[in-house]
This record gives C-alpha cells, sequence and structure tokens, in this order.
C-alpha cells in the first residue's frame, strides 16, 4: 500500500516508491526536497528558520536551513542515495503579512529561501526548480518515481515544479 | 530576571501567563459586546503549551482555511500578537457588523476592513490588560489580514517562538451570544519581554 508520509513543521524524513512524502501549511517556512534521480529516493525537510548559529534554542536542527539540510542529506544517503545524483526543489518562503518585515525577524520567508539556497549551494546539490516568495500558504508533495514536486496554494491552481 | 527559555516559562509561570490570559480575553470579550452592540459570553480560556508539531490539531488541521489578524506590538513590550479564527466565525461577525451575508471565495475590500477592525478591537483590548496589569507600556501597529491554510498562518509566530524554544504559547477563548465562535490568540513576547511581564508581577 502507497502512503503519503507527513513530515512535520521542523521535521524531516525519506521516503522510496511507492510511497510519497508531504508536508502541510508552509507560510514564511521552506520546503526543501531532494531527489535522487537514479536510486529514486526522496527527502523532504520543513524549515522554520535560516541560522541555527543565532538561536539559542538550538536543539532540534531539522528547524534550521543551515543544520537540518545537511542531516537529511545524510539521512538520505544512509538509506542508498547518491550526492551525485541528487537536485533539490523549494517551494515555500512567503510573507503572510505584509508588514511583518517591521519585526525582528525581518522578511523571515526570504532569509529562509536564502539560506536554504547557500545551504545547497555548499552541499553541491543543484536547486532545478522553484516556487517561494509571495504571500500565500503551501501545501507540497513529493513523487519520489519521478522527481515530481506539487504545490497545492488555496484558491488556485495545482503547480508542479 | 534573567532570559528564561519557552519551556521555563511555560511549565514555572504557567498559572501566571493562564491568568494574564483570563484577564485579557475577559477584557476583549467585553470590547466584542460593545461592537456588536450585544451580549457575549466567553467560557474560561484555555491556555496550552503546544510542541510545533501539534499545531496541526489546533483549528481543524493545518490545511483548514482561517482568518488571522497579525498586529506588530512595540514599547516595554516588543513582539507580535495574533488572533486567528474560523471562516464560519469570521462571515457571522461580518453578516453582523455589516449586515450583508458574505457569499463566494474571495472577501471585499469593505469585509476585509470590518474583520481587520474586529481583530484590532479584541487584540487591543487584550493588551490593554496586559499594560494595565504589568505597568507596561505597548503600542500596536497597524493590523493586517490573512486568509489562508491555519499551518501557513501559525508558521508566522512558531518561527518567532523558535527563537526561543521548540514550543509556542496559545491561548484558546470561546464566545458565545447569537452566534458561537472560538479564537486563538497568540502573543508572542521576545525574550527580553518574557522577562519583563513576569518581573513586573513581582516574580
Amino acid at each position: 500500500m502507497a502512503e503519503n508520509i507527513k513530515v512535520g513543521i521542523a521535521d524531516m524524513n525519506v521516503v522510496s516508491p511507492p510511497d510519497s512524502i508531504t508536508t502541510i501549511g508552509l507560510g514564511s517556512c521552506v520546503g526543501i526536497a531532494i531527489w535522487d534521480r537514479m536510486n529514486k529516493i526522496a527527502g523532504l525537510i520543513h524549515i522554520m528558520l535560516p541560522d541555527s548559529t543565532q538561536v539559542k534554542s538550538n536543539s532540534n536542527i531539522a528547524k534550521f536551513a543551515d543544520t537540518g539540510i545537511p542531516e537529511l542529506v545524510r539521512k538520505m544517503e544512509a538509506a542508498g542515495a547518491r550526492r551525485s545524483n541528487m537536485i533539490a526543489k523549494l517551494a515555500g518562503g512567503a510573507q503572510m503579512f505584509s508588514f511583518q518585515n517591521k519585526s525582528e525577524l525581518l522578511g523571515i520567508g526570504d532569509r529562509n529561501v536564502a539560506a536554504s539556497q547557500e545551504t545547497l549551494a555548499k552541499l553541491g546539490i543543484p536547486i532545478v526548480s522553484m516556487d517561494v516568495g509571495s504571500n500565500c500558504g503551501r501545501t507540497v508533495t513529493l513523487n519520489p518515481e519521478n522527481g515530481e514536486y506539487e504545490v497545492k496554494t488555496v484558491g488556485k491552481d495545482i503547480k508542479i515544479i | 530576571m534573567e532570559n528564561l527559555d519557552i519551556n521555563e516559562i511555560g511549565t514555572k509561570y504557567f498559572d501566571v501567563l493562564k491568568e494574564i490570559g483570563n484577564i485579557g480575553a475577559g477584557n476583549a470579550t467585553t470590547a466584542l459586546a460593545q461592537l456588536m452592540g450585544s451580549r457575549v459570553d466567553m467560557t474560561v480560556p484555555q491556555v496550552k503549551l503546544m510542541e510545533f508539531h501539534e499545531l496541526g490539531t489546533t483549528m481543524g488541521g493545518e490545511d483548514q482555511v482561517v482568518a488571522a489578524v497579525y498586529l506588530v506590538v512595540e514599547g516595554d513590550i516588543n513582539g507580535s500578537i495574533m488572533f486567528m479564527m474560523s471562516l464560519e466565525a469570521v462571515n457571522a461577525l461580518i453578516k453582523r457588523l455589516i449586515g450583508t451575508e458574505h457569499v463566494g471565495e474571495t472577501y471585499s475590500d469593505m469585509e476585509v476592513s470590518a474583520i481587520k477592525e474586529m481583530g484590532n478591537i479584541i487584540t487591543g483590548a487584550y493588551l490593554n490588560s496586559i499594560s494595565t496589569l504589568t505597568n507596561l507600556t505597548i503600542y500596536p501597529s497597524v493590523p493586517d489580514l490573512a486568509i489562508d491554510m491555519a499551518g501557513s498562518i501559525l508558521s508566522v509566530p512558531a518561527a518567532e517562538f523558535g527563537v526561543i524554544g521548540d514550543k509556542m504559547l496559545l491561548i484558546q477563548t470561546s464566545f458565545s451570544n447569537e452566534i458561537d465562535f472560538s479564537g486563538y490568540f497568540i502573543l508572542v513576547p521576545d525574550e527580553g519581554s518574557y522577562a519583563r511581564i513576569l518581573g513586573s508581577l513581582g516574580f
């Protein structure tokens, strides 16, 4: 039986066919999908904040782009994936409230996207597509069979990136 | 008082925060009654310290579409406050305030303005009672509104709480009169502000 494995906020997981992997309601958070196209292994992480070094409470590594993404890659490698086969897709990083940048967390969505890009570049994993920014929440599902990353937003058509 | 971890604040000062929530919600109920021009009853607010992964259980799931009014606060207390409610509640309040039934998926400028104003009044009353209780000044910004998936909306205060811990403090209040609805207050003071709130109360 194929299952759609759910990844919560500040959480990650790795699947292979016939299962798929999903995370619901990305706001300023970013859902980073990594796919090994040869071994058909898919990983998904739902990060909340860009940088663990700026924060005292950093025990949950899946909360941050800089610590979570390398850990996801490690988990995928442990499951038999190879770094050289990996590609990444990003979704999320919205600004849900228009004046949110007045607060201390200046443009948190943008910073989450930037930190994800930087971390993936360091790991040598290319980003092939993105659906980021704007002011809408997103629900995403990654299919390990073909690497399709489905993005759902309220009141709009489903996008495959 | 030194800066505290949210988990520590939650366990050690839970009753204090609960009482602040109670008073704040009570004040908000009075404001709501004045706005609606009728009697509004309120149940005892439930204060919940939730792990991030449990947030999906609020408001009927992460993909449930909800409305949230969000304000940035400055002064002695810095951070933000959000009031979140179901679309059924929003539609009932619109009917009551504007007198017309809401139709369709999108909200008109008039309706958006009414929801913002209601959020403004409810959160304003809530903040006022905290300000009076603690003798601290709080300046809220103008309100902003988002209507979207609960998960994506909750990610905003969650990211703010995420800086200081892995849990989030929610205050659920049920209002009732001709319509019944429940809403969540989510107050996110920054690290130093928590200490100032508790300090001003003698802790």
